[in-house]
C-alpha cells in the first residue's frame, strides 16, 4: 500500500486551493442564504409541510455534495493537461491507490460541504432529532458513490476547457430534475427524476420529513448507476492512459 | 532473458493530422546494467516514443522492450524505474519539499529527501509552493522527483531543455554521480556535446531508425567537422570515401556530399583527381550542423532499414 502519503497530500492540496474551495464549498452556502434566508419564516413550503430553511438545506446539501464529487473531475482534467497523470504513471503508485485518493478527497470535500450547510440550516432555525441527522447523512454519503465515479469519468474524458461547462451543466440539470430547487411531485420530470441517482440523493435528505428511506426502487437505482458509472470510469481511465 | 534493457524490432505508429506517423520503424538496442546511454537525434526522430515504450506509457505496435528482464510496466510497478518526462508541470498547492516527499513515498527505497534537495540545489526553494517557481527551478524540482526514486534505471527525456547554464552544469554533475553508483541511465538529447560529455555511448536516431550506435567518439568521427558539396557525376561514392580527409561520402543524383575530418586535404585530392568537379561548396559546419546533416536524410516510407554505409558494397 503505497498510497497513504499520496492520499494525505491530495487532501492537503484540495483544502489549500482557495479557488476550488470557494467554488465547491462556498457556492452552495451562498446560494442557501440567498434563497432560504428571506423565507426563513415560511413553515409550510409549497405545500410540502416542511419549512423553507429545511427544504433548501436538504436540497442544497445534495446539490453541494454532488458538486464536490463531480468537481474532482475538473482537478483530474487539470492534472492530465499539466502532464502530472503521466508522471504518476511512471511511478509504482497503483491505479487502485490513485482512485482511492481521488474518491477519498472528493468525500472529504462533500462531507465538509454537508456540514457547512447543516450549520447554516441550524442558524436559520432547522431542528431535527439526532437519529434523523445521522440517517440522512448516511444515505447522502451512499447516494454519492455514483457521483464519485462520474467525476473520475468526466475528468478522464474531458479536457480543461470543456470540463467546466459540462460539470456545471450536468449538476444544474440534475438538480432541477431531482427537485433541489422546487418540489417535483408528479408528471414527466418526476418520472424521469426517479431514474436518476441525484433524485435519490435529494430523497435521502427528505428522510428528515417523511421518516422513511429509499425503498427498493431507490436502492436499485443507486446501485444500478454505481455499477454503470464505475465501469465507465474504468473505461475512461484506460482509454485515456492507453493513448500515446 | 538477459538483464539490462533490451529493445527488439520495436515499431510504433500513431495518428497524426495527415494520417499515420511512423514514429519508430523497427529498432534494436541493447543496454547493459550500469551503462549511460544518450538517445541522440533531432525532433521527430523517435526518441520520445522509444522512451515512452521503455516507461510503459505506450505499447509498441511491433517488437518488444524489456527492462531488467521484465515488461516495462512490471519494472515501473516494482519501483525499478525513475523518469523525467520531456513536458509536464508540477502539481499546485504543495511545497517543493512536500512534492519530493510525495514522490519518495511511492518508491520502495528512496534517497533521503534532504540529500536530494541539496543535490539539486533546491535548499532555498524547498518551502515554496510549486506554482511560484521559475522555469529553471521547476526543472530542478522535476529532476529531484526522478532522482529521489533511487531507481536502478533513470530515464530522462531532454532533461536540460528549460535549464539555464548553471542549472545544466549542476544537473550533469549530479547525473554522473548517480550513474557512478552502478545505475543505468538513458537520456534523450539533441545536443551532441551533451551526449559526448555525459554518456558512455550514443544511439543516434533519425526518422524512427537508428543511424549510428557506438561510443560518442565514433559518432563524432563519422559526422566530421566540415562538409564539401559538389557536382561530380559518374564517380562511385565508395571511391570518394577513401580520399584523404574524407569520413563519409554520399551521393544524391549528380551531387556528392563529403563529410570531412580535414576538408583542406580532401579538396586538394578532389581537384587533383577529378577535373569534372564543379559547383564546389564547403560549409564550415559546426558539430551540431554536421550532426543534423547526417540525420536529415529524406524521409522514406520503406520498411527496409537502409544499408549502413560501411556495408554499401553491392
Amino acid at each position: 500500500m503505497n498510497g497513504i502519503v499520496y492520499t494525505r497530500y491530495e487532501l492537503l492540496r484540495a483544502f489549500r486551493s482557495r479557488r476550488f474551495l470557494l467554488f465547491s464549498l462556498g457556492f452552495p452556502l451562498v446560494l442557501y442564504f440567498v434563497i432560504a434566508g428571506p423565507q426563513h419564516n415560511v413553515h409550510n413550503f409549497g405545500g410540502t409541510g416542511i419549512s423553507a430553511p429545511l427544504y433548501y438545506m436538504v436540497g442544497l446539501a445534495s446539490f453541494g455534495t454532488m458538486l464536490s464529487m463531480i468537481s474532482s473531475g475538473a482537478r483530474i482534467a487539470g492534472e492530465r493537461q499539466a502532464g502530472w497523470t503521466r508522471q504518476l504513471r511512471i511511478t509504482p503508485l497503483s491505479v487502485r491507490a490513485y482512485f482511492h485518493a481521488k474518491v477519498l478527497t472528493s468525500y472529504a470535500l462533500a462531507i465538509t460541504s454537508m456540514a457547512l450547510l447543516y450549520i447554516a440550516g441550524v442558524s436559520l432555525g432547522v431542528s431535527l432529532p439526532a437519529h434523523t441527522w445521522l440517517e440522512m447523512s448516511g444515505l447522502i454519503l451512499i447516494g454519492l458513490v455514483p457521483f464519485a465515479a462520474l467525476g473520475i469519468t468526466l475528468g478522464h474524458l474531458m479536457n480543461v476547457d470543456s470540463i467546466g461547462p459540462v460539470t456545471g451543466g450536468t449538476v444544474s440539470l440534475l438538480a432541477v430534475v431531482s427537485g433541489t430547487w422546487f418540489p417535483v411531485s408528479h408528471g414527466f420530470l418526476h418520472d424521469l427524476g426517479q431514474c436518476l441517482p441525484s433524485y435519490w440523493l435529494v430523497q435521502a435528505g427528505r428522510i428528515s420529513t417523511h421518516g422513511h428511506g429509499w425503498g427498493t426502487t431507490g436502492w436499485l437505482v443507486v446501485a444500478g448507476w454505481t455499477v454503470v458509472l464505475v465501469a465507465l470510469a474504468g473505461f475512461a481511465y484506460r482509454r485515456d492512459t492507453s493513448r500515446v | 532473458m538477459s538483464s539490462g534493457i533490451q529493445i527488439e524490432g520495436l515499431s510504433k505508429s500513431y495518428r497524426g493530422p495527415d494520417g499515420p506517423v511512423r514514429a519508430v520503424r523497427g529498432i534494436d538496442v541493447s543496454i547493459a546494467v550500469g551503462e549511460t546511454v544518450a538517445l541522440l537525434g533531432p525532433n521527430g526522430a523517435g526518441k520520445s516514443t522509444t522512451i515512452d515504450v521503455l516507461l510503459g506509457l505506450t505499447r509498441p505496435d511491433g517488437g518488444s522492450a524489456s527492462v531488467f528482464g521484465r515488461t516495462p510496466r512490471e519494472a515501473v510497478d516494482a519501483g525499478l524505474v525513475g523518469g523525467m518526462l520531456q513536458t509536464g508541470d508540477l502539481i499546485r498547492d504543495l511545497s517543493v519539499k512536500e512534492l519530493i516527499t510525495l514522490m519518495a513515498s511511492l518508491y520502495p527505497h528512496p534517497l533521503d529527501i534532504d540529500d536530494v534537495i541539496t543535490l539539486t540545489g533546491l535548499e532555498k526553494t524547498a518551502g515554496q509552493r510549486t506554482q511560484k517557481l521559475s522555469g529553471g527551478q521547476t526543472q530542478r524540482v522535476r529532476f529531484a522527483c526522478a532522482l529521489v526514486s533511487d531507481s536502478e534505471l533513470l530515464v530522462l527525456d531532454e532533461p536540460t531543455v528549460a535549464m539555464d547554464v548553471e542549472g545544466r552544469r549542476d544537473f550533469w554533475v549530479t547525473m554522473r554521480d548517480y550513474a557512478a553508483r552502478g545505475k543505468t541511465v538513458i537520456f534523450a538529447t539533441h545536443y551532441l556535446e551533451e551526449a559526448d560529455a555525459n554518456a558512455d555511448r550514443a544511439v543516434l536516431m533519425a526518422h524512427g531508425r537508428i543511424v549510428a550506435d557506438g561510443p560518442t567518439t565514433e559518432i563524432k568521427a563519422r559526422v566530421g567537422t566540415r562538409t564539401i558539396r559538389a557536382t561530380l557525376p559518374e564517380v562511385d561514392s565508395s571511391e570518394l570515401a577513401t580520399l584523404a580527409g574524407v569520413n563519409t561520402a554520399d551521393r544524391h543524383g549528380d551531387a556528392v556530399i563529403l563529410r570531412c575530418a580535414d576538408s583542406d586535404l580532401a579538396i586538394r585530392a578532389l581537384l587533383e583527381r577529378y577535373s569534372s568537379l564543379r559547383d564546389i561548396e564547403i560549409t564550415g559546419a559546426g558539430l551540431e550542423d554536421a550532426f543534423l546533416e547526417l540525420t536529415s536524410d529524406p524521409d522514406d516510407d520503406s520498411d527496409v532499414q537502409p544499408t549502413p554505409p560501411v556495408q554499401a558494397a553491392r
